[in-house]
């Protein structure tokens, strides 16, 4: 039996980037406010230190910032008729754990969507005709438009010391920028990155072909800088370790780094660590969330932790786990369409190739993994799809990752792997080699979803979450078609050799690809089609409001993380502005 | 058991690199932190590093297969010289060899290639089914256990198991071979404080400079030119 604690105001489950930053803006609005994070607490001070993070086995290899799956996995297939099986170490997707979550190890790439990503369905009928989406097709467009998340995205850009070059400035387009990007209300916080020869070449490629190439904007400041927070972040130097791991000089935004320092200070803060949530008190009738199920895992007891509000702020499987287990709001059914928790689960279609140029020098383990140089042409309804037989793109991109030995080496494809031949190809490509990715959008599918599991069970006993996933034919044309023009761009560069990468018909849960699962809790406009209305305020629960890229009703061609941000601080003001003041439903249905 | 005149009991005391020293360099976390003081005795000379995890049959699969994929010329010492079959050997005693962070129960399903490993084995535990299946088909396939196979012998078996060739017995050689040669790269490229990568010797051969990093003042000044340095680990810094 659970013992039962005193009441707080609200609990936040899950210490990722959303889960901070609730944490401080309801502390800020007097609320007392308890953090519960299933994993380790990870204090840079102690943590995120030399000589420890420069330590590949240990973090890019061994995964020490992720999810334990000896804890919890999920189960994965690729087809509603396939028995799904447990994915016994994380691979294509690598979600982390403990205070940061994912925004500790992410390559802080900073995008916001398109302002049409955000009334895609609308989009696609005005320009294509009503019929033009598949029925098979199950996007739908955001209950919120860009020009109103747009404060939240400047917020989160401002918190994290984003370094870009903004295309458009309050409608005022600046060469070298984005100029398909929504309208920005300020500049970047800083100056855009530097970059490497590779990215520069491509960049000099792209716009000799008409394209137009700007810096990726990335979290990580390209100067010292002091955040709205008060918190001095450090300089990038470039240093090329800090995929799947941290940063040290505290460049790399991070929850850690950039908020978590004033929650550490604040009295109205308390954060619970090791403490795993298992489930959320539902009382139907009254539509409310009493509170949460965890179990300490220092002790090893179980609590009841009652509170007057509930942000849901763990990863997508997370999420949508909790809401199926807790009976709030109704499973989707694939066979009928009906029902929305598990509906509308996306993924982000990557692809990409490597250029090798015999005898030159790139350095390639200098940089991080948004040093780099995109383009923007093909991406949402950048470009017209008519007669292409896809919907969706994604931007296209070459950058300097960074190329630590074990895992960020490449070899041209007829290298031998081993032996003699292996080690005369390696010390002469691996110096001479840049890296290209097309960040392709996944438009939901009928088919694509997540449930419970009959079989499997985490080791807390819960059921485990089942993903049904595959590439759809739509996804793979508009793949083909980003890798058709940067195979374009690649040839302008003139290299010795290039290898293009198109993904495999099917999905599959090794090697890895992308981390920006979406979907399973989507927000829209009423709950038949929803699961959280406009402000993440779920339907069936008024004081539960879900965070993160779980309420995406599909995944654009960008990473997640800014729009994820984005949407905690616009969340964040409704319930301080709003709910704090009546508490009840913000959007009535 | 000795035809090809290199004793088993070698392997034990770390394959073909009796006489190696253990750098100084190499200090783990442990010596780290004993206090500064000078010693009033000089401490004795670095023993070669046992292996702790591998049985000797084992120890002696490893070293000759790791000399196979990495074999000894102007570029490196070979593998198990560069302290890749050490490494192997403490990964596999390791947590991550153990099956730590792994999810194991049941029911335990083949499943198709998409849903990755389903087998209930631990690293270490799949090494050793792995091992043993590979010397059983060379056994029966050219009449010795690998390690005892002459060098070319030793990358034709390779070969047959990285090309799903090799008929091993109730096992997988193919995705066997797989983990192998993962396993051996992680070694010969990790920093050295794992045991592999001895005086890093993979990062001089391909030019990765190692932990100092700062490169903000030089990634825009060495476009297209070589950044040369000196490569330096973690225990350079300890």
């Amino acid at each position: 039996m659970a013992r039962r604690l005193k009441d707080v105001d609200a609990v936040v489950i899950g210490m990722g980037f959303s889960g901070a930053i609730l944490s401080r803006e309801l502390t800020r609005a007097g609320l007392d406010v308890v953090g519960l994070e299933r994993g380790a607490d990870r204090n840079p001070a102690e943590e995120f230190t030399l000589t420890r993070l420069r330590d590949e086995l240990r973090y890019v290899v061994r995964l020490e910032l992720m999810q334990d799956n000896s804890t919890d996995t999920i189960t994965f297939r690729n087809a509603p008729d396939e028995l799904a099986l447990p994915i016994r170490r994380f691979g294509a997707f690598l979600p982390g754990e403990g205070v940061g979550g994912t925004g500790i190890h992410w390559g802080a790439l900073h995008w916001r969507f398109l302002p049409n990503d955000f009334r895609i369905r609308s989009a696609l009928a005005e320009k294509y005709g009503a019929s033009s989406v598949p029925d098979t097709m199950t996007i739908q467009d955001w209950p919120l438009s860009y020009d109103e998340l747009e404060p939240s995205y400047d917020r989160f850009d401002r918190l994290c010391g984003v370094s870009g070059q903004a295309g458009n400035l309050r409608g005022r387009l600046i060469d070298g920028g984005n100029p398909f990007e929504g309208p920005r209300s300020n500049d970047y916080p800083n100056k855009p990155i530097k970059t490497a020869a590779g990215p520069a070449m491509f960049g000099a490629a792209a716009k000799s072909l008409g394209y137009h190439p700007f810096p990726v904007p990335t979290a990580t400041s390209s100067a010292p800088y002091v955040n709205p927070e008060g918190i001095t972040l450090g300089r990038c130097e470039y240093c090329g370790h800090c995929n799947r791991t941290a940063c040290e000089s505290n460049a790399k935004a991070s929850p850690n780094v950039n908020v978590m320092p004033v929650l550490r200070a604040e009295p109205k803060f308390e954060l619970r660590t090791r403490v795993f949530v298992t489930r959320l008190v539902y009382d139907k009738a009254a539509k409310r969330v009493t509170g949460v199920v965890y179990t300490d895992m220092k002790t090893g007891e179980e609590y009841e932790q009652p509170a007057g509000l509930v942000v849901l702020s763990s990863f997508v499987f997370g999420n949508t786990q909790q809401m199926l287990l807790a009976g709030i709001g109704e499973p989707y059914d694939p066979r009928t369409g009906k029902g929305v928790v598990g509906k509308n689960y996306c993924y982000q279609f990557e692809a990409g190739g490597e250029a090798f140029f015999e005898g030159r020098e790139f350095n390639p383990f200098m940089g991080a993994p948004g040093m780099g140089v995109a383009f923007d042409d093909f991406n949402g309804e950048n470009f017209d799809h008519s007669g292409l037989g896809f919907f969706g793109g994604g931007y296209i991109v070459c950058a300097n990752n960074g190329a630590p030995p074990i895992d960020g080496r490449a070899l041209p494809k007829g290298e031998p792997r081993w032996g003699a031949g292996f080690k005369q190809a390696t010390a002469k490509w691996y110096r001479c080699n840049t890296r290209f990715n097309t960040q392709g959008s996944v438009y939901a599918h009928r088919d694509n979803f997540m449930d419970l599991d009959p079989t499997y069970r985490d080791a807390l006993g819960r059921p485990l979450l089942r993903l049904t996933y595959n590439a759809t034919e739509n996804d793979h044309r508009m793949s083909r078609h980003l890798v058709d023009k940067l195979e374009g761009v690649i040839k302008a560069m003139n290299p010795t050799h290039y290898e293009l990468h198109n993904r495999p018909k099917n999905f599959t849960i090794v090697p890895y690809q992308s981390t920006h699962c979406t979907g399973g809790t989507m927000m829209g406009a009423d709950p038949r089609s929803s699961v959280v209305n406009r402000y993440l305020q779920a339907w069936d629960a008024h004081n539960l409001f879900i965070q993160g890229a779980s309420v995406f009703p599909q995944q654009h061609g960008y990473n997640p993380t800014g729009t994820v941000g984005a949407l905690a601080y616009w969340s964040a003001k409704a319930i301080t502005e709003q709910y704090l003041k009546t508490a009840g439903p913000l959007v009535h249905a | 058991m000795s035809e090809d005149g290199v004793p088993r009991r070698n392997f034990l005391l770390g394959a073909g690199l009796a006489g190696t020293v253990v750098a100084a360099g190499l200090a783990g976390p442990a010596e780290a932190q004993q206090p500064a003081t000078a010693p009033a005795t000089p401490p004795p000379a670095p023993e070669p590093e046992p292996f702790v995890t591998l049985t000797a049959q084992e120890a002696a699969f490893i070293a000759a297969a790791v000399d196979t994929l990495i074999p000894a010329d102007e570029l490196s010492p070979s593998g198990s010289d560069c302290g890749v079959a050490i490494f192997i050997d403490r990964q596999l005693g390791s947590a991550w060899g153990g099956g730590a962070r792994m999810y194991r129960s049941g029911p335990f399903v083949k499943g198709k290639p998409e849903q990755g490993y389903q087998l209930p084995l631990t690293p270490r535990d799949y090494f050793a089914t792995g091992i043993a299946a590979a010397n059983a088909w060379t056994r029966k396939t050219l009449g010795k256990d690998f390690d005892r196979l002459a060098a070319g012998d030793r990358v034709g078996a390779l070969k047959a198991m990285e090309d799903g060739k090799a008929a091993f017995e109730n096992f997988d050689a193919r995705a066997f071979f797989g983990q192998l040669l993962s396993l051996t790269m992680a070694g010969f490229f990790a920093d050295p404080i794992y045991g592999g990568n001895r005086d890093k010797v993979a990062w001089k051969m391909i030019g990765f400079p190692g932990l100092p990093a700062t490169y903000a003042d030089k990634i825009e000044a060495y476009r297209d030119k070589r950044y040369v340095a000196e490569p330096q680990s973690i225990a350079d810094f300890s």
